[in-house]
């Protein structure tokens, strides 16, 4: 397999109609989600969030996640390149299936998240058996 | 912004009476500092970099979320450093199935000149929750020295 480089890609910054109540640039989180028959999986990078910074929160099937990030660096250092910028990270989804709140785990390693949202009993697909006659 | 109760004391005032205007205009500061776009400027070459200085040391970071200290490589020569490492992605398993996938691995190799001689000796690396600190500390002919004025 040939070795892939990895491309700068800015971090894009949150859309919302909303006002901030908090001064400074909300970024949204590169993630990747997928499912397995017992659960669904989010991974999000989320650089400089301090694994007590997260904050998740699931109502109405609508799934929200914030994380406060660490300012990087003192305040009298001054900057003689400025490539990428620092803000909080916020992204939510809608979540179709059934979860067990009660089971929900989050961890977070080297700036990334893994959110682990088992599915309730119910939601487990079924195999439908289709008898001949 | 931190809201800070008024108590009056026996002057009126318990706490310096300046605090306040002094705490304003770091507060503006901060919201200036936070507030100034247009300065970010990307070369194309991952990963993006932030560069700062002190009195003592330069200061080279850059966001690498999931990319574990092992994978890192860093080498300075004469006044260059290089940034080299992989980013790597455990495949999930066979049974999964993907809703979005936005995560990239791959490796990157990054070199930067640096704007002043360092001390290659006592350059140290950090990785805290995916930000890389590299610590550069400048060369001693380099750092400024207070020059003491004596009297005869």
């Amino acid at each position: 397999m040939a070795e892939k480089e990895l491309q700068v890609r800015e971090k894009q910054e949150l859309q919302t109609d909303a006002e901030h109540t908090i001064p400074g640039v909300v970024f949204t989180p590169a993630v990747d989600i997928f499912e397995s028959e017992e659960e669904i999986t989010l991974l999000a990078d989320m650089p400089g969030v301090p694994s007590d910074g997260v904050t998740i929160d699931l109502h109405n099937d609508e799934l929200k996640v914030t994380g406060e990030v660490e300012t990087q660096g003192s305040k009298n250092e001054t900057y003689l390149l400025r490539e990428y910028e620092t803000g909080r990270f916020h992204c939510h989804f809608s979540v179709s299936d059934r979860i067990d709140q009660d089971r929900i785990s989050a961890s977070m390693k080297d700036g990334v998240l893994r959110l682990v949202l088992p599915k309730v009993e119910k939601a487990k697909p079924r195999k439908i058996e289709v008898k001949s006659e | 912004m931190a809201v800070i109760r008024w108590k009056p004391g026996f002057f009126g005032w318990h706490r310096d009476p300046f605090a306040e205007m002094h705490r304003l205009r770091r507060e503006m500061d901060r919201i200036w500092d936070t507030s100034t776009r247009g300065i970010v400027s990307t070369v194309g070459v991952f990963p993006a970099l932030n560069v700062s200085e002190d009195e003592d040391n330069l200061y080279v970071r850059a966001e690498l979320p999931g990319v574990v200290p092992e994978e890192i490589e860093i080498t300075t020569k004469e006044n260059n450093l290089i940034i080299k490492g992989e980013r790597k992605i455990a495949t999930e398993g066979e049974r999964v199935s993907y809703h979005r996938r936005e995560r990239e691995a791959g490796s990157f190799r990054r070199i930067i000149s640096l704007p002043t001689r360092v001390d290659t000796e006592g350059v140290t690396a950090a990785c805290k929750n995916g930000v890389l600190t590299v610590t550069l500390p400048r060369a001693a002919e380099l750092k400024p020295r207070k020059i003491e004025v004596g009297s005869t």
